[in-house]
């Protein structure tokens, strides 16, 4: 979503150029990496020169150099792995679960209203006030940080998908009725399709559920591998570097996951196009 | 599973057809509310069960009784009060920050090229960080105090904000600004008559989503780091063991979320009214 959304150009309200070193004449293509890169040199001057404590904020080189020892040495490869293994396993449970429940309360007009006001009393409770219980009934370990994911995949996979069989526009339905469609052709030939969208856009949001879940289980359950429990560490150490480099992985991973996820709906989707 | 017999295909011919559609249908006249209460009443009546004959142990499941006990003991001496208090406190003072600054950084964004291209893709690569991976590098930065739960609270909302407001004010239709210029509307008429009004349901969409981040992301910063609220509240009850305090607060929880949701839905609703010819 984020991507589209600023990819998209309105172009209405340029500001026109005066001078000739404004940062209008700047390329386009260097226009999104100068503002970052100002910022990085600031903070290596601010750190090197002393201006800011180096134990709040080190230099760039020694983030670097704690980057490769801990991926070379301290085994952050397998941290991350674990990472993700947990999120995967929530994700793919969570989501299921929700994708299949929100196409039956799609089909069935009985199930959505028998399950739909319990549904939506679930939705008012933040996610992570289920942290505290979940804890209690399935421990802190690992099958307490999955079951957390798997409840963070399930509602936005549930919602969406639900919303995409109601969004069947009424005219395929009765199309189905006359071709005599038995309900397994209506749900192949024509609720599948047209609630795919919804599915996907429940997958994607899913995915970033089921991320920030992890982040947060490891954060707030059992110190477990993982890059939580590493950012953890960081923080009853006070070893700010490590903290750093965590926090740029997981915004790579964010980028990566939502590049993978724009690239894998656009082909399942591009048959709709075609 | 073919579908020709029943009455209500075409409302639903997605359902097998072996289902008994009378006792059904009749169940369908006590009407959607009676139907809608019928799970959750089950699933109280279990729970009671389940407490009452001791199938399940206090500390998994305590009975709904010592639930509101705990909600009724709570109440008489004032903590679930200020916990409650304390949290609304903190979503309000987070939300107005980010919201403003979201605001004003979506209209700059938004309405210029330059800045966007400028300041755009750091934002994003930033926002992709889930906003709780901040928490322990600012508690070394600013500790555990208020301020944190502010920051914290504040990036949540200022994400959707500053994304759709941009958005809104992009897409105000061409012709409209052109319209603006051959009045030679000012700047500031422009903003008022043209820009605005078609922006806000983006704008809305923003302030809603940011809200909901901003009320989770509360949850969460008081689960880590606080001594006080609701997620304060849940942390204590977890770690004594006391399962009753979980769930009341929970409840408690469920309910602002259930405010904040209708107030919100409320608002929206009056929005369209002023705004009867928007653009989607």
């Amino acid at each position: 979503m984020t991507s589209s959304v600023m990819g998209a150009s309105g172009a209405s309200t340029r500001a026109p150029v005066r001078s000739r070193f404004t940062p209008a004449s700047l390329t386009p293509r260097l226009r999104p990496v100068i503002v970052p890169i100002l910022g990085l040199a600031l903070w290596e001057i601010a750190a090197r020169t002393g201006l800011a404590d180096p134990r709040f904020l080190p230099t760039l080189e020694a983030i670097a150099v704690r980057g490769v020892k801990e991926f070379s040495e301290n085994g952050l490869t397998s941290d991350l792995a674990a990472s993700l293994a947990r999120d995967l396993l929530g994700f793919v449970a969570g989501a299921s679960i929700g994708v299949a429940l929100g196409l039956a309360l799609g089909f069935s007009r009985l199930l959505e209203r028998l399950l739909s006001p319990l549904l939506l009393a679930h939705r008012q409770i933040a996610l992570f006030a289920w942290v505290p219980l979940i804890s209690m009934w399935f421990g802190g370990g690992e099958a307490g940080k999955v079951v957390f994911i798997a409840l963070a995949a399930f509602q936005p996979a549930l919602t969406n998908t639900w919303q995409g069989v109601a969004g069947i526009p009424k005219i395929y339905r009765e199309l189905s009725r006359v071709l005599t469609f038995s309900g397994w052709d209506f749900a192949v030939v024509i609720a599948l399709p047209g609630a795919l969208p919804g599915i996907f856009t429940g997958l994607h949001a899913a995915l970033i559920y089921a991320w920030t879940a992890t982040v947060g289980a490891e954060l707030l359950l059992d110190i477990a591998p993982g890059i939580g429990g590493r950012m953890n560490e960081g923080q009853h150490l006070f070893h700010i570097d490590l903290l750093f480099l965590c926090v740029f992985l997981l915004g790579l991973l964010g980028v990566a996951f939502n590049l993978f996820a724009g690239a894998l709906e656009r082909r399942l989707m591009s048959w709709r196009h075609s | 599973m073919s579908s020709g017999q029943s009455t209500d295909v075409i409302e639903n011919p997605g359902r097998p057809s072996g289902v008994p559609c009378r006792f059904w249908r009749g169940f369908g006249r006590v009407g959607g509310l009676a139907q809608g209460l019928v799970v959750p009443a089950a699933l109280l009546i279990a729970w009671g069960l389940s407490a009452n004959l001791g199938w399940l142990p206090e500390q998994i499941l305590p009975p709904p009784s010592e639930v509101f006990g705990a909600l009724r003991e709570t109440m008489n001496d004032g903590t679930l009060l200020s916990s409650t208090l304390t949290s609304l406190r903190r979503v309000a003072e987070g939300f107005l920050a980010g919201a403003v600054l979201g605001l004003a950084f979506g209209f700059v964004t938004g309405a210029s090229r330059l800045a966007e291209s400028l300041v755009a893709p750091l934002f994003l690569t930033l926002s992709q960080v889930p906003t709780l991976g901040w928490i322990p590098i600012l508690i070394l930065f600013v500790g555990i105090d208020e301020s944190l739960k502010v920051l914290i609270i504040g990036w949540a909302a200022f994400i959707p904000v500053a994304l759709n407001t941009a958005q809104g004010v992009r897409d105000v239709p061409r012709a409209f600004l052109e319209l603006g210029r051959v009045l030679s509307l000012s700047r500031w008429s422009t903003l008022r008559s043209i820009i605005l009004p078609s922006a806000v349901p983006s704008i809305f969409s923003g302030l809603r989503e940011g809200l909901a981040n901003s009320w989770q992301t509360l949850v969460v910063v008081e689960l880590i780091a606080s001594f006080e609220g609701l997620g304060y509240l849940m942390a204590y009850g977890r770690q004594l063991f006391q399962l009753e305090l979980v769930l009341a607060a929970m409840i408690v929880v469920g309910l602002i979320g259930l405010s904040i949701n209708l107030l919100l839905s409320l608002i929206e609703s009056h929005l369209q009214r002023w705004n009867p010819g928007r653009q989607s």
